[in-house]
């Protein structure tokens, strides 16, 4: 992952320059300005903070009024009990193996499907393409009952297949691919390695994914958040009890399966995002970078 | 040939793709063009056509499997009694129409249409002011940048548990903060409408800065002598970011807009892990049980999976005619935009 991430400066770079000219005479920021940006981030951040917080007290500190609002001695208590009695840390595995595979296979198809609708001429390309975009309006809660039935039938309840196969490529992927190769990616070049006889997979190879690259990280950064976090699906297709997500191993925390002590039950909160915020901290820029250049395509 | 090759990408593609691409093709492949013996060109041919259709093809195969299929089946269901696991039996149009009867479908229904309007209008208000903002010339713009994306990498279940613990009435921090301010405690989870605005809280928490971040890639898009010609002609900073700035990244706005619509029809999480132990009826009154939430109830508590379904197509036409409604604005909106802007260049010439 973090070799993903590592292109993304790279990515944004070349973008962020051509948006500078308009951005250089901006007029600089009063201090009402720095107030109300300080207010932002304060309330941004405390929730983050106030997690770690009542992560570190007892489960009776934690339920008790006025809430704390320093940091306590019990973190690595806390860390311990939820990491062995309610196996964070097998979810955290889940996570890790869903993620990542949902966000390789999208990128890789996004990638294959954007470059072909971008600049492969092809029969009926304008409307499955409205198809695709069409697709993304289809909220999930139109396909969990039948997939739900056979998931059961097949015995895959709690099994991280049903999670991974319904997201290996999304719509949202293959437009985003599609935006950034249709300007990206000039047609000579293609057509130059095909008069030198190319065929498509290697023009894939060496010409479209060098080109295609930077977004690819992007994408794969975007959609590896989504898959990190993602909830509704999981929360039907495994349980909290068997073979869970972080995301569904919280919600049954949530609920009270394992424990009542909420200090227990935000430990798992912070496991859950702990590993998303310190890439975040640590690539914070180029994730920023990486968000805005995505949005620039939308 | 191969160098050829070379040259054109170096020429127009983004820099990070050179190095790569230097170390493509060591020449291997350079034979003359294909097209003139025998089944290289057949095949050759064949690769031309049948490649591009290969490439979209796991996009459709996996749409076709988990997405095509499922919404037919479940619109097949919806017009069938079935109890999980038991057989189907033809029921027409009576599951809808015991929805149009039903108390909690029409609950559902305003619970997710009012959180829907709390939630997304004052993110995407604060988004902007927000974004207006950091486009500042800023100390640390870095940090603000990062500070207020932090919320979008907390997952709803992590974020959801964190609120419901500020947001509970008896020890939580923010009635603790109103206590300081001199207001009495909120019931936040067993009133209805404090728990509705708790709910979007934390939608509002998670998205107002993915927001605001995508807006402000779009204003640092808008063409600066916009901005000469209005100031040229006396327009104030505020007179500046009502007729420059929002006209001018309206398609963006259009695009949030669209997708905050659709995440707030399908809401789930945030409401049924608020509620505990009582999330999937939305709260002991169903006071913030939504279409998911009800849809989830009868399909996998009620065990009732034909109004199940029923719900979900509901869901869809909702989204279809909101679609469209949006997809007018949209087209008047952009006939408008492109005479106001004729409008100012006009202006800006005179």
């Amino acid at each position: 992952m973090a070799r993903t991430l590592d292109t993304t400066p790279r990515a944004a770079a070349p973008r962020a320059r051509r948006l500078r000219p308009s951005a250089g005479r901006q007029h600089h920021a009063g201090p009402l300005t720095y107030v109300l940006l300080g207010l932002a981030a304060l309330v941004s951040l405390f929730p983050l903070y106030w997690n770690l917080v009542a992560a570190s007290h007892s489960g009776e500190r934690v339920v008790e009024a006025p809430a704390p609002l320093l940091p306590g001695p019990r973190l690595l208590d806390n860390l311990s009990f939820a990491w062995n009695q309610v196996d964070m840390g097998e979810a955290l595995v889940n996570t890790t193996i869903v993620a990542g595979l949902v966000s390789l296979s999208t990128v890789l198809f996004s990638t294959l499907a954007g470059f072909a609708f971008a600049k492969l001429p092809f029969k009926g390309r304008g409307a499955l393409l409205a198809l695709v975009v069409a697709t993304m309006t289809i909220p999930p809660q139109l396909s969990v009952i039948p997939l739900y039935r056979i998931i059961t039938d097949l015995g895959w309840v709690d099994q991280l297949q049903s999670v991974v196969l319904p997201s290996l490529v999304a719509a949202f992927g293959v437009f985003f691919m599609r935006q950034y190769l249709i300007e990206a990616l000039p047609a000579e070049l293609v057509e130059a390695a095909r008069m030198d006889g190319a065929h498509s997979l290697r023009i894939i190879w060496h010409v479209v994914f060098p080109v295609a690259r930077p977004a690819m990280a992007v994408l794969g950064m975007l959609v590896f958040v989504q898959a990190w976090n993602d909830f509704f699906w999981p929360f039907i297709a495994l349980t909290p009890d068997g073979n869970p997500t972080l995301q569904v191993a919280l919600a049954g925390l949530g609920a009270g399966h394992h424990t009542v002590d909420q200090a227990v039950v935000l430990t798992g909160a912070l496991i859950s995002t702990l590993p998303l915020l310190l890439v975040f901290a640590v690539l914070g820029k180029h994730v920023v970078g990486g968000i805005t250049a995505g949005a620039v395509k939308n | 040939m191969a160098t050829s090759v070379r040259a054109t990408g170096g020429g127009s593609a983004p820099p990070a793709a050179q190095a790569p691409g230097s170390s493509a093709g060591p020449g291997s492949h350079s034979q003359r063009p294909a097209g003139r013996s025998g089944w290289r060109s057949t095949l050759y041919r064949l690769d031309l056509k049948a490649a591009p259709y290969v490439f979209i093809a796991p996009f459709f195969l996996t749409f076709a499997a988990f997405g095509l299929f499922p919404l037919i089946y479940t619109g097949w269901l919806s017009l069938h009694r079935v109890e999980l696991g038991g057989s189907a039996q033809w029921r027409g149009l009576g599951n809808y129409s015991a929805l149009a009867t039903s108390e909690f479908f029409w609950n559902a229904l305003a619970n997710t249409f009012t959180i829907g309007v709390i939630s997304t209008v004052p993110q995407l208000l604060m988004a902007l002011c927000l974004a207006h903002l950091l486009n500042y010339k800023l100390r640390g713009r870095g940090f603000f940048r990062v500070a207020v994306l932090a919320p979008y990498a907390t997952s709803i279940a992590a974020a959801t548990l964190v609120f419901a613990q500020l947001f509970n009435t008896d020890y939580g921090l923010i009635n603790t903060a109103l206590g300081w301010l001199g207001f009495d405690p909120v019931a936040w989870e067993s009133s209805k409408w404090p728990a509705q605005i708790a709910i979007s809280v934390i939608v509002t928490w998670r998205w107002t800065g993915y927001n605001a971040l995508i807006y402000l890639a779009a204003m640092q898009a808008v063409p600066q002598d916009l901005y000469e010609a209005a100031a040229l002609d006396g327009a104030s900073r505020l007179r500046q970011f009502l007729s420059v700035t929002i006209p001018s990244i309206r398609p963006t706005i259009l695009f949030t807009v669209v997708v905050s619509t659709i995440g707030a029809t399908q809401l789930f999480g945030e409401p049924m892990l608020f509620g505990g132990s009582i999330g999937i009826s939305g709260g002991s009154g169903n006071q913030f049980q939504t279409l998911s939430l009800l849809m989830y109830e009868k399909g996998w508590v009620t065990g009732a999976l034909g109004q199940a379904s029923a719900i979900a197509w509901v869901m869809l036409l909702l989204l279809l005619i909101i679609g469209g409604i949006q997809a007018l604005v949209s087209r008047s909106n952009r006939g408008r935009g492109r005479g106001r802007s004729r409008n100012e260049r006009t202006k800006a010439g005179s």
